[in-house]
């Protein structure tokens, strides 16, 4: 590593060359940072007012749960969105599947171990058709998903209709969204399994971040200099480690996040490390360049529309069982929600560019406004108002940042 | 003689640095057809963008002087007010609105502030009976073939009380009843009075009607030939319109050692259903290994649709006749086929279709291949740098790495990523739409380079080119295409820039 040091390692040395990268490399990546910049300034502003109540343990935990199933959406959205499209069906898609869930566990006695993957299936087929719509027979993805919208709500409506909500008493199932992961030992009252967990995190985090600067290094790639690597993994470590603490504190991770954590750690896998994930964004970034490349953009289409309709029967699984009952309006303005989020994580209309964790941090930011609003008291006609401005603001920077660039 | 109704006097204007016109001087007579002609990219549309305000008053030099006064006009509409009015290729209608809607749109007939229906309609039928289109003004455009369509554009033109009326191409897409018909109407609004410019690439035509013709080449004025002395010929256009010397420098490469067939078309034909017509006609051709193949021809003369019918169809003609590939008559299903034939297609609108601009090199690389660089499904990162960095090397591409963004490449660098995507597939046939359009000498060369090294290891190249210095200085055999046919082939020994010329203008 020694021999292969770049030019800029001479001035890195200095604190005055400190600044100064610093300095670049944030107005650089000011688009992504923006966005964690803004969920500390969220989050600190919330801690102060509510004078630390929003960083409790308790809050924190709450705020996760609730961040669970809107979350992934976003992701699938994100990939949606990816490539040109737009899922309107979802909210009610998963309030739908969420339903038949609980028919299934309550009425019919499924196992729920049957039931989740009888549910995931269904909500794939679900996303297909609307892919097929799309793609082969050509209707524009906002009408098509529109009129899934309706139907999923008549189709809901129509099912609990007779019962009113359906209450589900599988404590298993129930668990999903509000149990905890078993800790194995207390320790001064602390979750054990919990902070193992959040240990390995950081352990892996820094791993893959050495590995892939060495990476980059041997290919004489441009990289930060030492200190701001030596920085920002201590920076990222400290929030997981305090992430972990707090909840440590509490009761430990909560199922919810680890599907959460889960469903983020493969799809950012997906999308970034394999060939179908080249595939998405090429194309999404140019669709008859990916056609000419020998890339089919029908069969694209279906993927993202199947994992999107995946991803909205387990947000209707995470939704069910928070609420341990299937009700008439479940899934409402969940699609609208999860839209906000991927375009706060810096998705672009225009295709091809959006990250899965992006999209996450959207959901979180969004999350947070909800939660922290809610401890002050704000009016929920303010806070739809607030929410509404963060969204646009959040569209204007991206806008703004990208034309400064281009 | 009559007076000028037009001159455009020492008329320049550049683009970033490429000069489109230098120092043109244009003149047209009162009540004449004056015909404009030259090969794509001479300058033609440009002059006429000047001339109709679509390029502002200011952002080109020299004079327009219009019925006997300077004109200043910064945007279309000016030039219209003033009785110009241009037709362009792609015509301006909407489908989906009536004919006399279309007639009348942008020029409303009022009362008050209200748009007075009955009077439009009443008006819009003295407009088609002057352009003598005998159909229900409340057709929808799109009901119309193209003829049908082309006339009503005239019909709009008129209602703008136009003196001048500039058509680009008028009779491109047209058929030849059709353009018989067309060329018969511009005859009888010349007796009335009405001065024509007409750009074409048909030379029978500009024949037949023009009653002067000027000649563009490279941004100037070569000529203008007079009609009443007999000066307008087939020879004498040809010879203004091609007259420049090929002195760029194409690298010399030894005898090439040409082998079997590696691609023939047997009576091939496609037919695109959206524009309704063939963009290819009874095409019979072949390539053999080890040879580059030019495909001369103006623009809109059907290579790029020849090359995509064969590159699995993208566009989904309705194909007729064979395809034979190395022996083995084939159909591909989706382009995706093709490249697993081996076939490849670099496309003549980079930035268009060919590159993903928002992403890097080493992704615009490996793109159409990523089976290349990944074991059941994951990429290999490393792989994928290895290899990329090995193109960048071998074809010199500048940038810092392959991690830099394809979009804030030159033309010329961009233009070699996507000729390495496409070897990195490994073809055996290298379909190349336009492979040096708008990149400098240098990469010019480069590019050249590149393809003599691919057909001396054995790979057999199409070379579709619109620049006949290009064909000329690369070929070893040429065939020229014009209407979606085949017009002709001619062998390296036989080809000059007039014979392709004469066959690319039928």
């Amino acid at each position: 590593m020694e021999l292969n040091r770049k030019p800029e390692a001479v001035t890195a040395g200095t604190p005055a060359g400190f600044f100064q990268e610093a300095r670049t490399l944030i107005k650089e990546n000011i688009r992504e940072y923006g966005m964690y910049i803004a969920l500390f300034v969220i989050m600190i502003t919330f801690t102060i007012m509510t004078d630390g109540l929003f960083m409790s343990s308790r809050n924190i935990s709450n705020l996760l749960d609730a961040t669970g199933y809107i979350a992934v959406l976003a992701v699938g959205m994100t990939l949606v969105i990816v490539i040109r499209q737009i899922d309107l069906s979802v909210g009610f898609a998963a309030g739908f599947l969420g339903a038949i869930a609980a028919i299934l566990l309550t009425q019919a006695g499924v196992s729920m171990y049957i039931t989740i993957p009888i549910i995931l299936v269904l909500g794939a087929v679900l996303g297909l058709i609307n892919g097929v719509l799309i793609a082969k027979i050509g209707i524009p993805s906002f009408v098509a998903t529109l009129a899934g919208m309706l139907v999923f709500r008549g189709a809901l409506l129509q099912i609990t209709e007779k019962t009113g909500t359906i209450i589900i008493k599988d404590e298993h199932f129930n668990a999903i969204g509000n149990g905890f992961i078993p800790s194995i030992v207390e320790v001064n009252g602390l979750h054990l399994l919990s902070l193992v967990l959040g240990l390995l995190c950081i352990v892996l985090y820094v791993l893959s971040e050495i590995s892939t600067r060495r990476n980059k290094l041997k290919y004489e790639f441009e990289v930060i200099s030492k200190p701001i690597f030596a920085l920002k993994l201590v920076f990222v470590s400290a929030i997981i480690a305090y992430i972990t603490w707090i909840l440590a504190q509490y009761n430990g991770f909560s199922w919810t996040v680890v599907i959460m954590l889960l469903v983020v750690v493969v799809y950012h896998f997906l999308t970034t490390r394999t060939v179908l994930g080249r595939h998405i964004y090429a194309v999404g970034s140019n669709p008859e360049a990916a056609h000419l490349s020998g890339i089919n953009v029908k069969k694209i289409t279906y993927i993202v529309f199947g994992s999107m309709g995946m991803l909205a029967a387990l947000s209707g699984i995470l939704f069910t069982s928070r609420l341990q009952s299937a009700t008439t309006t479940a899934g409402t303005l969940f699609e609208l929600d999860a839209i906000a989020a991927a375009y706060i994580g810096g998705v672009s209309s225009a295709g091809g560019v959006g990250k899965v964790t992006g999209a996450i941090i959207g959901a979180i930011v969004m999350a947070s406004l909800s939660s922290g609003m809610n401890l002050l008291g704000v009016g929920i006609s303010y806070q739809y108002m607030i929410r509404g401005g963060v969204l646009a603001a959040a569209v204007i920077f991206d806008v703004m940042t990208r034309k400064k660039r281009g | 003689m009559s007076e000028n109704i037009l001159g455009m006097r020492q008329i320049s204007k550049e683009f970033t640095g490429v000069k489109a016109l230098a120092s043109v001087n244009f003149k047209v007579k009162k009540g004449e057809i004056h015909c404009l002609v030259g090969e794509n990219g001479a300058g033609k549309s440009t002059l006429m963008k000047v001339l109709s305000g679509v390029y502002p008053y200011g952002t080109y030099e020299g004079d327009i002087v219009f019925e006997g006064a300077v004109q200043q006009f910064h945007k279309i509409t000016d030039s219209v007010k003033a009785g110009i009015v241009i037709i362009y290729q792609e015509l301006a209608l909407f489908p989906d609105l009536t004919v006399y809607e279309n007639i009348f749109a942008g020029n409303e007939v009022k009362r008050g502030k209200l748009v007075d229906w009955n009077r439009t309609i009443v008006n819009a039928k003295d407009m088609l009976r002057k352009v003598k289109l005998n159909i229900n003004p409340e057709t929808l455009v799109k009901d119309l073939g193209v003829g049908k369509q082309q006339l009503v554009e005239i019909a709009k033109a008129l209602s703008k009380d136009v003196k001048l009326l500039i058509l680009d191409e008028p009779t491109a897409a047209l058929n030849e009843d059709d353009s018989e018909n067309l060329l018969q109407l511009l005859r009888e609004l010349k007796t009335q009075g009405i001065t024509c410019i007409m750009i074409s690439h048909k030379l029978k035509e500009v024949i037949s009607i023009a009653d002067s013709a000027t000649v563009l080449r490279d941004g100037q004025t070569i000529c203008t030939l007079d009609g009443s002395k007999g000066e307008i010929t087939e020879n004498a256009i040809i010879k203004h319109m091609v007259g420049r010397e090929i002195n760029d420098i194409y690298p010399k490469r030894p005898n090439p050692s040409i082998g079997e067939d590696v691609l023939e078309l047997r009576n091939w034909s496609a037919f695109d259903p959206q524009l309704g017509r063939h963009v290819a006609k009874n095409v019979n051709f072949h390539v053999r290994k080890g040879e580059i193949v030019g495909i001369a021809g103006l623009m809109g003369s059907g290579r790029t649709e020849l090359a995509l019918s064969i590159f699995g169809n993208p566009k989904a003609y309705k194909l007729q006749g064979e395809l034979v590939l190395e022996g083995v008559p084939r159909k591909f299903a989706h382009t995706s086929d093709a490249i697993g034939a081996g076939i490849a297609y670099v496309t003549e609108d980079r930035k268009g279709n060919g590159l993903f601009l928002a992403q890097d090199i080493k992704s615009n690389i490996t793109a159409a291949h990523l089976r290349g660089i990944s074991t059941s499904g994951v990429i290999n990162d490393n792989e994928e740098v290895k290899i990329a960095s090995e193109y960048k090397n071998s074809m010199h591409i500048k940038a810092p790495s392959v991690i830099q963004l394809v979009g804030k490449l030159s033309g010329g660098n961009q233009q070699k990523v996507s000729l390495g995507k496409w070897l990195f597939v490994g073809p055996k046939l290298l379909i190349l739409d336009e492979p040096t359009r708008g990149i400098d000498v240098g990469a010019k060369f480069e590019i050249y380079t590149i393809m003599n090294k691919l057909i001396s290891e054995g790979m057999s190249i199409i070379m579709i080119s619109s620049e006949l210095g290009e064909v000329l200085g690369m070929s070893d055999r040429v065939y020229v295409m014009a209407e979606g046919e085949i017009k002709g082939e001619l062998s390296i020994a036989e080809a000059d820039q007039e014979k392709i010329m004469q066959l690319a203008t039928q």
